[in-house]
């Protein structure tokens, strides 16, 4: 179902498809996990030549504006081909981070002498300037927008890595009321072969106060709607590849697919995914009318799209069977980033513990 | 958010909800599967059609609204929030009418249904036979051609409402000659004719809501055949989505009994039971799901789109959904939950809690309906 999908937006979201299909992402992202960034880099401009890099900057910073709807679109796709790099971070949540504090009371002091250092890729985009922060928001609004700029973000307890840092010419760091550019100290490997986190450091203080707790809290929102509908898209993604698997590989003298027993994991996958898209068009319709069940919503749509991509992944090993369970397997990147992914940007504990408190706060509980 | 129909639909919410709020009996009525209650809910409808409440999206010649679908879940909304009492005319309101207005005449229209709405005919489905569950096309009731009709022979089982209602509909094999999906035609008939033996089934809560129906001889004018003899098959499969989808289970009844499972946890639940508070949760979500879904669907099909195989996505997910809801009821109730006969609100959940438990089997097991999804959705081999 789509609640509002318009005809633009099938467009939209067709040619970002042929797009994708076209540039061999798993082939990239083997090369991503090898430490050669060029291939995926090259899909990441392409995506900004249609827009999907600028659909949550704002227009006056040199971006689309464009509805969270529209980011959901574009998001599902990039979970669907199981893009590297950091996409709910850079795409949604940086974006949304920036827009916030740069309408809010920047600290309007130039960098610190000491830093930054000659190692942080920010550094090139910047010219070598001192311009105060404000600027600084504005220029990498911008340099989002056009995909000139590739940003991560660590925002503990629920985002302790930046992931992708290596990959990304600015990392932001927010903790407590404060926001900080950041360089990236500790690697550490993810299970999924094509995600490196980087723990960060803060470096210089962008911003300080109650402003930061409503641009956290819009990143959060953004971050975790995106990394809902990635996680969508590579739950259908999954399913298809399960199905064609099925259809194709013969046992007993017929496709593994005319089993019933085959047939009704795989229905079941369906039916996940089917009933967790309403919840994630609404999370994104909620988040673009600024409702006050934001949280719930987001909240909500994050569990639903988790728990069927899970059951996606899960199913699709068990169809593959041994040859599923294999790094050599184009499976293995939608395995392992599904696995990732669900945790990421709150867990499922986390996540049901705010729809429950949205629903037991003051007054009746609300009719779903 | 939550699907907003307009402003029509809007003054419409509120009709309905102010009529339930004055009407809706206080203390719930005896069950509708015992012969009290049976004449209880008979009333009950009589009292809704009078508002011209009972079949808001028919045409108003039949006494509907000529309300749009939309419209019609903004009702089961309201009448599942007010917990109003279950539909006694469920089988012929979501069955039988669609197939009306598909494949009947329009004498047959202009007759049964205006009855149909004022629950003067109470109708049962006569579906399944002791061979023919799942496997509905072994069917082997016979209707035999005779002066001016048919002639009914046979068994049919598991035939809801049929304890006490007053006419049945159903499929029979006209030509013996035909097999399997072949050779069916689609006959209506009355439960206290002569040759109907009616046998009630005590169901696993104890009461009969359902029944065998025998027929040995009973005559069936040829006024009373849907559609052409010999294609019942078609006709029946071709409003089979009604009673797996949106029509049969509107998401009301889920958000009504989500809403109220919250206020359960909140009252009887402990804090501290994460994954109790995560199953609740997990209830609520599942509902929400279901009813988005549900409004997209209806403005899609507004829209012209159709529903196929796609409804059987739905009866699974609405039927698990409904178990889990109140299995989850039941654990918060603890040792109460066993205990029958308790008053509303706790009362309602033993109840419920065994009809959902029918969900998964009845209007085509999930077992069925995921090989509708895998080979018809998903396009794997038969």
């Amino acid at each position: 179902m789509r609640l509002a999908q318009s005809a633009e937006q099938e467009q939209f979201a067709a040619a970002l498809h042929d797009m994708l299909t076209a540039a061999d992402v798993p082939g990239a992202a083997r090369r991503w996990a090898a430490g050669d960034r060029s291939p995926g880099l090259a899909i990441w401009r392409g995506l900004a030549g249609l827009g999907v890099t600028a659909l949550a900057v704002p227009e006056k910073r040199g971006g689309l504006g464009a509805s969270p709807v529209d980011l959901v679109v574009a998001c599902e796709d990039l979970g669907h081909h199981a893009l590297p790099g950091p996409v709910a971070e850079s795409v949604a949540a940086v974006p949304g981070l920036l827009t916030v504090l740069i309408d809010q009371e920047l600290d309007d002091q130039a960098p610190d002498d000491q830093a930054p250092d000659d190692q942080r890729p920010g550094d090139q985009r910047l010219g070598g300037e001192r311009p105060g922060n404000e600027d600084l928001c504005a220029r990498w609004l911008s340099g989002l927008a056009a995909g000139d700029l590739i940003a991560a973000l660590a925002l503990p307890p629920r985002l302790p890595y930046a992931a992708d840092a290596d990959a990304a010419g600015l990392v932001l760091l927010v903790e407590g009321d404060v926001a900080a550019l950041a360089v990236a100290g500790a690697r550490h490997q993810s299970l999924d072969p094509t995600r490196s986190l980087f723990e960060a450091r803060g470096d210089q203080v962008l911003a300080r106060g109650p402003a930061v707790a409503d641009a956290a809290t819009r990143a959060l929102n953004l971050g975790t709607l995106a990394s809902a509908a990635q996680l969508l898209g590579a739950g259908r993604a999954l399913l298809e590849a399960s199905v064609r698997h099925a259809g194709q590989r013969v046992q007993f003298g017929q496709p593994v697919g005319a089993f019933q027993a085959v047939k009704h994991h795989l229905a079941d996958v369906a039916i996940g995914l089917e009933f967790a898209r309403p919840l994630l068009d609404a999370a994104a319709v909620a988040v673009a009318a600024g409702s006050t069940t934001v949280p719930r919503d987001v909240s909500a749509a994050k569990v639903a799209c988790a728990d069927a991509a899970h059951r996606a992944a899960r199913v699709a090993l068990q169809v593959h069977g041994a040859i599923g369970y294999t790094q050599e397997h184009d499976l293995s990147l939608w395995l392992t980033k599904v696995r990732a992914l669900i945790p990421a940007w709150g867990s499922q504990a986390e996540h049901r513990a705010v729809v429950m408190a949205a629903l037991t706060g003051d007054g009746e509980a609300p009719c779903p | 958010m939550n699907p907003d129909p307009g402003d029509a639909a809007r003054e419409f919410r509120a009709e309905v909800r102010d009529w339930l709020a004055a009407h809706v009996p206080a203390a719930p009525l005896p069950s509708v599967d015992t012969a009290e209650g049976f004449a209880r809910h008979r009333e009950w409808e009589r009292e809704l059609a009078a508002a011209r409440l009972a079949v808001v999206s028919w045409p108003a010649e039949y006494g509907g609204r000529d309300a749009s679908l939309l419209e019609w879940l903004v009702f089961e909304d309201e009448y599942h929030a007010a917990a109003a009492p279950v539909r006694v005319g469920q089988n012929g309101l979501f069955l039988l009418a669609p197939t009306l207005f598909a494949h009947g005449t329009d004498e047959q229209r202009g007759h049964l249904l205006p009855r149909m709405a004022r629950a003067d005919d109470v109708w049962a489905q006569a579906w399944s036979e002791p061979e023919a569950g799942s496997d509905l096309a072994a069917i082997r009731a016979t209707a035999v051609r005779t002066e001016g009709g048919w002639l009914l022979s046979g068994q049919k089982t598991w035939s809801s409402r049929a304890a006490f209602a007053d006419r049945a509909f159903g499929l029979f094999r006209s030509d013996p000659g035909a097999e399997r999906h072949r050779g069916l035609s689609y006959l209506l008939f009355d439960l206290n004719a002569a040759g109907v033996t009616v046998r009630p089934i005590r169901q696993l809560g104890g009461e009969t809501g359902f029944a065998e129906i025998f027929l040995d001889g009973v005559f069936v004018p040829d006024a009373d055949v849907v559609g052409a003899p010999g294609d019942g098959w078609r006709i029946a499969m071709s409003t089979a989505s009604h009673e797996r989808g949106l029509s049969l289970r509107s998401p009301g009844r889920f958000c009504a009994a989500a809403a109220r499972l919250v206020e359960l946890w909140q009252r009887a639940g402990d804090p501290a039971d994460t994954a109790m508070r995560d199953r609740v949760a997990d209830a609520w979500i599942g509902a929400r799901a279901y009813r988005l879904h549900t409004f997209a669907t209806a403005a899609r099909l507004a829209a012209g789109g159709s529903l196929d195989a796609e409804s059987s996505l739905g009866k699974v997910f609405w039927s698990e959904l409904d178990v889990a809801l109140h299995e989850t009821a039941m654990d918060l109730l603890g040792p109460q939950a066993e205990v029958r006969g308790q008053p509303a609100p706790d009362g309602r959940w033993l109840d419920g809690y065994l009809f959902s438990l029918a969900g998964p089997i009845y209007a085509g097991t999930n077992e069925i309906q995921r090989n509708v999804i895998a080979e018809r959705l998903l396009g794997l081999p038969r």
